[in-house]
């Protein structure tokens, strides 16, 4: 079975990317490819870095709250590239009121604080495992 | 005969060639993924007559002498020539879980929303023979795409990720001021692939020394000279020149310094590369060059084919009773080797 391709980007400008980086690690011990794409990524950016390296999944960190405004920005710019088909999902401060509008935006999963690394990894790997069945 | 004919579809590792072969980004990134996890022969096959137009540049050395960030500004140096790149980064899997952090893009990131340029990250994964092919696999693939250039960047760390770049068309080396001594430079035997010598973080203290240390190192492989005089304690010593003496043209290794984050000596850099090829193609030794490159090749996929069929011939049951009897002394292991040799070359 091979490696799933994950991109870890962190859209907007807040600059503290501390959970991204341990979510990336965690990925990593969990057999993952991880591309990681630093801070202040534009949706354009985001897009593009999906297209080239044919991710899986792509997992976005958003603590400044923004997430209302940047999520349907990328799910635009991604599915104007023909990744309509690539699954979003998020961590971060998300309110619980957002996350239904956010999974009808097409997230298919949201993390808030406290999610064991061990339940991201089970859930990234039964989406790879969905994809690869379909 | 595959589930495509079955609905009446085109079969589609060929509709992926076609549509990459007309532009399509997606159908490239797709590509890549198949050579990566080895199940693409086929469109390597139909995309053989495509490849040969793109230089192919190779950079190597140690990690934190600023790789990622050389080839971040060499590219936007090329891109101002309208010439297109893409760019193919290798980071190491993590031996204990098969996994990776693939991070060069942060550095490249002035290079996003270009769409003359195309950067793929890849792992190093599991075998030595795997990473080779696949590389070499992937720039074929990014060269009947139409790039006019392909760099591949790889930790100079082992001998698989020189073999990487040694089969580039011009391989670039590139060191830094205080990272070790000269001696480093001679054990890990990187500075003989070298067609250039980047020194860069120019700016910082010890740069000259370095410079000057490549240098020294360079003329003792010199072949113009058969023996050296070196000044050691205030004597003129005389060194004899054991490389062997090259066929025909001598190319005269550049060292170069860069400031890569300051965009510094990148358009001395791009001088010297052009350089190169202008060299290969008037002294004939591109074609050499490649034949060699070829038969590198040939010979390590033939190994690992090998090694492939050995494990699909010879039972896991034969294979572990001949270990025991290596580690009983009934026989010695290169007895073992040929009889392992025997049963693979007996099958039908």
């Amino acid at each position: 079975m091979r490696a799933p391709r994950v991109l870890i980007a962190k859209p907007g400008l807040d600059g503290h990317d501390r959970g991204a980086k341990v979510i990336a690690r965690a990925l990593r011990d969990a057999g993952m490819e991880v591309i990681y794409t630093g801070l202040r990524q534009t949706p354009e950016m985001i897009a593009e870095a999906a297209l080239q390296e044919d991710v899986d999944v792509v997992g976005l960190s958003i603590l400044s709250g923004a997430h209302m405004t940047l999520i349907p920005r990328i799910r635009e710019v991604m599915n104007a590239n023909e990744l309509s088909d690539v699954p979003i999902i998020v961590g971060g401060i998300i309110p619980d009121e957002d996350r239904e509008s956010l999974r009808a935006l097409g997230v298919v999963g949201v993390f808030g604080p406290g999610t064991s690394t061990e339940d991201i990894k089970v859930f990234i790997h039964g989406l790879v495992d969905a994809k690869g069945a379909s | 005969m595959g589930w495509w004919m079955l609905k009446g579809q085109a079969n589609p590792m060929e509709t992926l060639v076609q549509d990459m072969l007309q532009g399509s980004r997606r159908a490239l990134a797709r590509l890549l993924t198949h050579i990566e996890n080895g199940q693409a022969d086929e469109a390597l096959k139909a995309l053989h007559p495509h490849t040969g137009k793109a230089w192919v540049i190779g950079v190597t050395g140690a990690p934190g002498t600023g790789k990622s960030s050389l080839v971040n500004t060499l590219t936007k140096g090329l891109r101002a020539q309208d010439k297109t790149v893409a760019i193919i980064a290798v980071d190491p899997t993590s031996p204990f879980s098969g996994g990776a952090i693939l991070g060069d893009r942060i550095r490249m990131r002035e290079l996003s929303g270009d769409s003359g340029v195309f950067i793929r990250s890849m792992a190093t994964r599991g075998s030595l023979g795997g990473l080779s092919r696949a590389t070499r696999d992937a720039v074929r693939a990014m060269d009947s795409a139409g790039f006019d250039y392909v760099i591949v960047e790889t930790v100079g760390a082992g001998q698989s990720e020189v073999d990487i770049v040694r089969t580039a068309d011009t391989t670039l080396v590139v060191e830094a001021p205080g990272l070790g001594d000269d001696v480093q430079a001679i054990k890990a035997g990187i500075l003989e692939i070298a067609d250039i010598l980047v020194v860069n973080k120019a700016d910082r203290v010890g740069a000259s020394q370095t410079v000057r240390a490549l240098r020294a190192m360079l003329e003792l492989g010199h072949p113009s000279a058969k023996e050296h005089l070196v000044a050691h304690h205030g004597q003129m010593m005389t060194v004899s020149n054991h490389t062997p003496p090259a066929q025909g043209a001598f190319w005269n290794v550049p060292v170069v310094q860069t400031v890569a984050i300051d965009n510094k000596g990148i358009d001395e850099l791009i001088t010297a590369i052009q350089s190169h090829r202008t060299f290969l193609a008037e002294s004939g030794t591109t074609i050499a060059r490649k034949t060699r490159f070829i038969e590198l090749e040939l010979r390590e996929r033939l190994q690992e084919a090998l090694i492939q069929r050995l494990t699909q011939v010879v039972p896991a049951e034969t294979f572990k009773d001949i270990i025991e009897a290596v580690q009983t002394k009934q026989i010695d292991p290169q007895s073992a080797v040929v009889k392992l040799l025997e049963i693979t070359y007996n099958q039908p």
